[in-house]
């Protein structure tokens, strides 16, 4: 198990095997999200309060999340690569950081969609709004620093900081932002009451998280390859695989 | 090398810092003046009413804190590591986590104390109350503390960049959020007449997390740059 892990680590061997991944991740994450909109977008039946407005949760809450967890795993990622000199993590790491930040514009944008019907405004200073845009600033962050050094390997260690001094402040940033909310206006906006959503609503949801999840790491391994075949251009592996 | 010459060491790099910007005023002046500046700007853009006034205070001030040490922050290393003078720290035998932090200290002297000396007048310009200027200026000297340490970071990270200094504001900027936050939160209370502790206990207990990783982290991100 260690010894395949380890092989990983090799950019010849990485860029193989994630060729061979990429079909096994992608195709049950179409299946899953066509059946998931499917399901939430036909079969669920409309919400009492919110009618049928309520059904683009099934992207805006996939969207959100894959933005909080594509963030963690650049930061893990970026941490392996500076810790332990791991040539694909950092690789890895700059492959997540458009997709995390897309996630995040997409969670965002839908949620403004959302809010137009429901609070009748495109936005509201609530909480979970505010720090979901700062996390799309902290995205931002990390990508224009990147995109400022011309060396890589400078470039790969210097946004690994970045993203682990990011990461740290996540929770930070949250709590901060939803006591300032709290702290500042009565909560005149609720969430939806989440536990009381019934089956034939809940199980479309789940199984646009999961295939999200599945399409997150398929578009993932798809950017890396790319990312290995621009940083090892001059290596000679390169020039057998494009022969072959 | 004993702790002691380390230390030494440490208050040699403050003493050297303070001395070398007393001789070059312009470049300590320019961070005040541009507070001065942007508090200025909101009076004549929004009303010169007090009464008006003193309900945007705190955001005004905090907001022009913050950039003018955003601002500040991008000299912090610059001359350092333009004459080279950064290499021979990172070569030298003494602990670089603790020249940064002298050097931050130094830094922090000449752009945030200022500052915060300055802040009363401003406040008082703005209407905020007598009563309140105290945490006012308590508010700001915990957080430029605070966001000086993270400059070092942001500063550290954009050594020799182009557009080093617009990227350092990108970075730190969704960093500081909570100082702003609890810092015009801190002012807003103690405007109204009521207790502002728990706000600043807040900034505090950020200083403190600060302090601890801060100077770490901008050693490792000079060590990186440097190279």
């Amino acid at each position: 198990m260690w010894k395949w892990f380890h092989k990983l680590a090799s950019p010849p061997h990485f860029y193989r095997v994630a060729g061979v991944l990429v079909a096994w991740f992608a195709w049950p994450a179409f299946l899953l999200i066509v059946a998931g909109l499917y399901g939430g977008l036909v079969l669920a039946p409309p919400d009492y309060q919110q009618g049928d407005a309520f059904r683009i949760i099934y992207v805006h809450a996939p969207s959100a999340w894959m933005s909080l967890m594509v963030y963690v795993l650049m930061a893990l990622s970026a941490a392996i690569g500076l810790i332990w000199r791991i040539k694909i993590s950092h690789a890895v790491a700059a492959s997540c950081a458009p997709i995390g930040a897309s996630f995040t514009f997409a969670a965002l944008a839908t949620g403004a969609l959302w809010g137009q019907p429901m609070w009748g405004t495109w936005w509201v200073w609530d909480a979970r709004l505010t720090s979901e845009l700062i996390l799309l600033f902290l995205y931002l962050g990390y990508i224009a620093l990147r995109s400022a050094i011309d060396d890589p390997q400078r470039a790969d260690r210097a946004s690994a900081v970045l993203a682990i001094v990011g990461v740290i402040n996540v929770p930070i940033i949250h709590y901060s932002v939803v006591w300032w909310n709290t702290l500042h206006q009565a909560p005149s906006v609720t969430k939806m009451a989440a536990p009381s959503i019934s089956m034939s609503m809940l199980v479309p949801l789940l199984m646009m998280i999961l295939g999200f999840t599945l399409f997150f790491v398929a578009l993932l391994l798809t950017r890396v390859r790319g990312e290995v075949l621009r940083r090892e251009r001059s290596a000679g592996w390169i020039r057998e695989v494009i022969a072959a | 090398m004993s702790a002691t010459s380390s230390v030494a060491a440490g208050r040699l790099l403050f003493k050297r810092d303070l001395r070398l910007a007393l001789r070059r005023w312009d470049q300590v002046a320019d961070p005040l003046v541009f507070f001065l500046m942007v508090t200025t700007l909101f009076p004549l853009a929004l009303s010169p009413e007090l009464s008006r006034l003193r309900d945007v205070a705190p955001g005004v001030l905090w907001v022009a804190a913050l950039l003018s040490s955003l601002l500040a922050a991008d000299s912090l290393l610059k001359s350092d590591a333009q004459d080279g003078t950064l290499e021979q720290y990172v070569l030298s035998a003494q602990p670089l986590t603790l020249l940064l932090l002298a050097k931050t200290a130094a830094h922090w002297i000449l752009s945030g104390l200022p500052l915060v000396l300055i802040s009363p007048l401003v406040a008082a310009a703005l209407g905020v109350p007598v009563d309140a200027l105290g945490v006012v200026m308590m508010s700001l000297v915990l957080g430029t503390l605070t966001l000086s340490l993270m400059g070092a970071i942001g500063a550290a990270l954009t050594i020799g960049l182009r557009r080093g200094s617009l990227l350092l504001a990108l970075l730190v900027l969704p960093l500081a959020m909570p100082l702003l936050i609890f810092g015009a939160r801190a002012v807003e209370l103690a405007i109204a007449g009521e207790p502002a502790a728990g706000p600043l206990y807040l900034l505090a207990a950020l200083l403190v997390l600060t302090l601890t990783l801060a100077p770490l982290t901008a050693a490792a991100a000079v060590r990186i740059s440097i190279d």
